[in-house]
């Protein structure tokens, strides 16, 4: 397949009459596609309610359930790989709606000229990181598509958890007054990616921030934090995450730049390629939202988890202005952060 | 057109058209062309514009930013307003 | 970082808004040309920093903006060809051409790349040499030294597999235009501090003088434009019209020699057409004739195809500082980043993307419901 260059998002130039690369890219157009052709279609609370999961209600247990597909290219980078992203991107879907894994399942849909040591490389890792997580692969499926087809790798997880605490963790949840809490710093795992395109290298490895994020949120619900809401930032990074709960809980969200936490090197990445960090890719990231009394306990519960030991609190709830997230800039100044159409380019201008 | 970022020269390698060197933008590395900056030195930062080296950031003219306001203000203060 | 946390310091923008304030008495309407200052006024809200007397209007500063359709169209049509590699910086990518656009040909199986420098694009060349590898090279003439080594080491090296498709154009022109034009409302210009790190500032000199406006040379981080700014106002308000140099650590009167000479080695000045606003004559770069083997146009026979613009899209008014974003009736419903109508819309640094992106509080909470 080579080193080439995969953008995995344009924005169509023209009124689209069919599916584009844009509409995947977790952007404005992909929230329109989702709105138009999908969630009205199968009327179901859950889709309405818009989180990561679905809460199923099965004999008095609360069962959460959720599903996950993994397209990126190239199938390994610094800090990971598809089978990583697979098993922790669904973990991390289970784990923001406060549940237990149970189990996972993979289904891979694989180009035809994908080599064995490629293959048996990305089983390797979905075992050693379902491992590591203590939750079992318990089912899948393979199928294998004509050449030009599939891109080398297309990999989907599903996964089933078990909700132990009666929390509804959801944006209907925030309320005025809530604190947000960011668990690290943001933008490694969309510059990882980036920088081992061609003609986007730099000297310095940066690595993907790819991990599990299910130890951190159990201890805060075994710990009595009361969580509204939770949100494990992936494309279209914290800003996305957060203007997706502003819209859903029609509240306003307030978030200081300097509270925000970016490496060093993943900064001097983002000038050079004239990249928003705000608005990159992370896989290891997430956002709680806790009543502003439980927001220091919470953090130092969050400290105490490797995952999560750089977060910090960035922000707070108010009323109004409704549905808006204004970022309070580092010169003092504000403006309202916006859905990004598609994902972000390298620029030189 | 417009995005230039300053680096600081770790290491310089070859000559003329090919003289290249390391540079550092905040803890990441980028090998950069200095073919358009002849005198550079290790140690020196430089503008980055696509790849390449296209000046050598002043160090005593970059304060001047932060000095100007208060020669303004002196100059002010020597004479009546204009 | 250095050079760039100490331009983004709380207190001294506060203190140089302060200053701004305390100087102005009158109106005044400044331009910034470059796409990046653009980026930055809007992005760290310098608007809101500045008294209602001073207006800031967007120029014609960025290449995306104000690359004709014909070149787009000729790029899809170079990048759609199986044998092709067509490498070009990411901001070109989303601007509409008359029926497709870069990232449409990539989508149906181009091979189409984005590349950081026109060195990666030579690279790609050496390692395919099998394939035709263009290179887009557009851009001011901060870009020109750059694009112009890729072609000189190519042909000294002899990569025959690399070509570039140039659009490259020149400021001073654009902005002599603008200020000759019967409609000119920018009473002050910021110049481009990377444009002038290269070309020095001596060419704005005649332009001061003859059209009586001030000139000052800026950088781009927010500190850069309200000194910039202020350097401005304090001429407008003691009816100077001189050329000053705020970006002193990058700029020097004379710029950047060796680059300069490269550019004149390689291309020559030709005239060009730009986007929304005519040709201008002697405003582009073109390919000298020892060069001319590695002009994509030719060796793809594209060279004679030619096409009108033709849309409800102000661009060109918003280009020219006529318009501002919000007056265009377009603005922020018909159009908007996903469905542009024209590149000022599609380029992030193009006026219209840069307002609807990082739009200012009142301008939101006072248009509710208007297409978002």
């Amino acid at each position: 397949m080579g080193k080439q260059f995969t953008i995995t998002c344009p924005v169509p130039s023209t009124q689209a009459d069919c599916v584009m690369l844009a509409h995947g890219g977790g952007g404005r157009l992909m929230h329109q596609l989702l709105e138009q052709y999908v969630i009205p279609v199968f009327q179901s609370k859950e889709l309405e309610a818009r989180h990561d999961g679905a809460v199923l209600d099965v004999g008095g247990a609360r069962l959460a359930f959720t599903t996950d597909s993994y397209v990126v290219s190239p199938l390994f980078f610094p800090g990971g790989d598809i089978g990583t992203l697979a098993v922790n991107g669904t973990l991390n879907d289970l784990a923001m709606c406060g549940a237990r894994p149970l189990g996972l399942s993979t289904a891979f849909i694989i180009e035809e000229g994908l080599s064995f040591d490629t293959l048996k490389r990305v089983v390797d890792s979905i075992s050693r990181t379902a491992r590591d997580a203590a939750v079992k692969v318990v089912t899948g499926d393979t199928k294998v598509v004509d050449r030009g087809k599939g891109d080398g790798l297309f990999v989907n997880t599903a996964g089933i958890g078990v909700i132990e605490h009666d929390r509804v963790i959801g944006p209907a949840s925030v309320r005025a007054g809530d604190a947000i809490l960011l668990s690290g710093d943001v933008g490694r795992h969309g510059v990882a990616i980036m920088a081992v395109r061609e003609g986007l290298e730099f000297e310095t490895t940066i690595e993907s921030d790819c991990a599990a994020l299910t130890l951190p949120v159990q201890a805060m619900l075994d710990g009595g934090i009361e969580i509204h809401c939770l949100r494990d930032l992936t494309r279209g990074g914290l800003a996305t995450g957060l203007i997706e709960i502003a819209e859903s809980s029609r509240l306003h969200i307030r978030v200081e730049e300097e509270k925000v936490m970016i490496e060093e090197n993943v900064r001097g990445a983002c000038e050079i390629l004239g990249l928003d960090p705000l608005y990159l890719a992370n896989e290891g990231r997430f956002i709680a939202v806790v009543p502003q009394e439980h927001a220091s306990r919470a953090l130092d519960i969050m400290k105490g988890h490797a995952v999560s030991c750089g977060a910090s609190r960035i922000g707070s709830v108010s009323e109004s202005p409704a549905s808006l997230v204004t970022l309070e800039c580092c010169i003092g100044t504000r403006r309202i952060l916006d859905m990004h159409s598609g994902e972000q380019l390298p620029r030189i201008c | 057109m417009c995005l230039a970022v300053p680096g600081k020269i770790l290491s310089i390698t070859g000559e003329d058209v090919l003289r290249s060197g390391t540079v550092s933008f905040g803890g990441i590395n980028k090998q950069v062309s200095l073919a358009y900056v002849p005198e550079v030195r290790v140690g020196d930062y430089v503008l980055v514009h696509v790849g390449f080296a296209i000046s050598i950031v002043e160090e005593s003219e970059a304060r001047q930013t932060f000095e100007y306001l208060k020669q303004m203000g002196e100059l002010e203060e020597l004479g009546p307003r204009p | 970082m250095k050079y760039v946390d100490e331009y983004r310091d709380r207190a001294t923008v506060q203190r140089y808004a302060r200053a701004i304030r305390r100087l102005t008495t009158r109106p005044w309407a400044i331009m910034e040309v470059c796409g990046g200052q653009t980026h930055t006024i809007v992005k760290y809200g310098i608007e809101d920093l500045l008294p209602k007397e001073i207006t800031l209007l967007h120029g014609p500063g960025c290449p995306v903006c104000v690359t004709p359709l014909e070149l787009i169209d000729k790029a899809t049509q170079i990048a759609a060809r199986p044998q092709v590699i067509f490498c070009s910086f990411g901001d070109m990518l989303r601007v509409p051409g008359s029926s497709s656009d870069l990232f449409s040909v990539k989508a149906k199986g181009g091979d189409v790349r984005i590349v950081y420098s026109p060195l990666d694009a030579l690279q790609i060349a050496r390692e395919n040499p099998s394939r035709e590898v263009v290179f887009f090279a557009v851009g001011f003439e901060t870009t020109a030294p750059a694009n112009a080594m890729a072609i000189f080491q190519a042909h000294m090296q002899h990569v025959e597999n690399f070509s570039v498709l140039v659009s490259h154009v020149l400021v001073p022109p654009a902005i002599e235009a603008l200020l000759s034009s019967p409609d000119n409302r920018t009473q002050g210009f910021l110049a481009a501090g990377h444009v002038c790190t290269v070309m020095g500032y001596e060419e704005y000199v005649p332009l001061a003088e003859k059209y009586r406006v001030p000139i000052v040379v800026t950088g781009f981080e927010p500190l850069d434009i309200l000194q910039g700014i202020l350097m401005c106002i304090r001429q407008l308000e003691a009816g100077r019209a001189e050329v000053e140099n705020q970006y002193l650590r990058s700029v020097r009167r004379n710029g950047n020699r060796p680059a300069q000479e490269q550019v004149t080695r390689v291309f020559r000045v030709v005239p060009r057409k730009w986007r929304g606003v005519g040709e201008i004559p002697q405003s582009g770069l073109g390919l000298r004739d020892e060069f001319a083997a590695y002009d994509a146009e030719g060796r793809f026979g594209v060279a004679a195809y030619a096409i009108e613009e033709d849309s409800e899209c102000i661009s060109g008014e918003v280009l020219r500082g006529i318009k501002k974003p919000q007056e265009c009736p377009a603005f922020g419903g018909r159009c908007t980043p996903e469905h542009p109508l024209g590149a000022t819309m599609v380029s992030n640094e193009g006026a219209c993307a840069a307002y609807y992106r990082y739009r200012r509080l009142e301008q939101q909470v006072a248009g509710a419901g208007k297409g978002s």
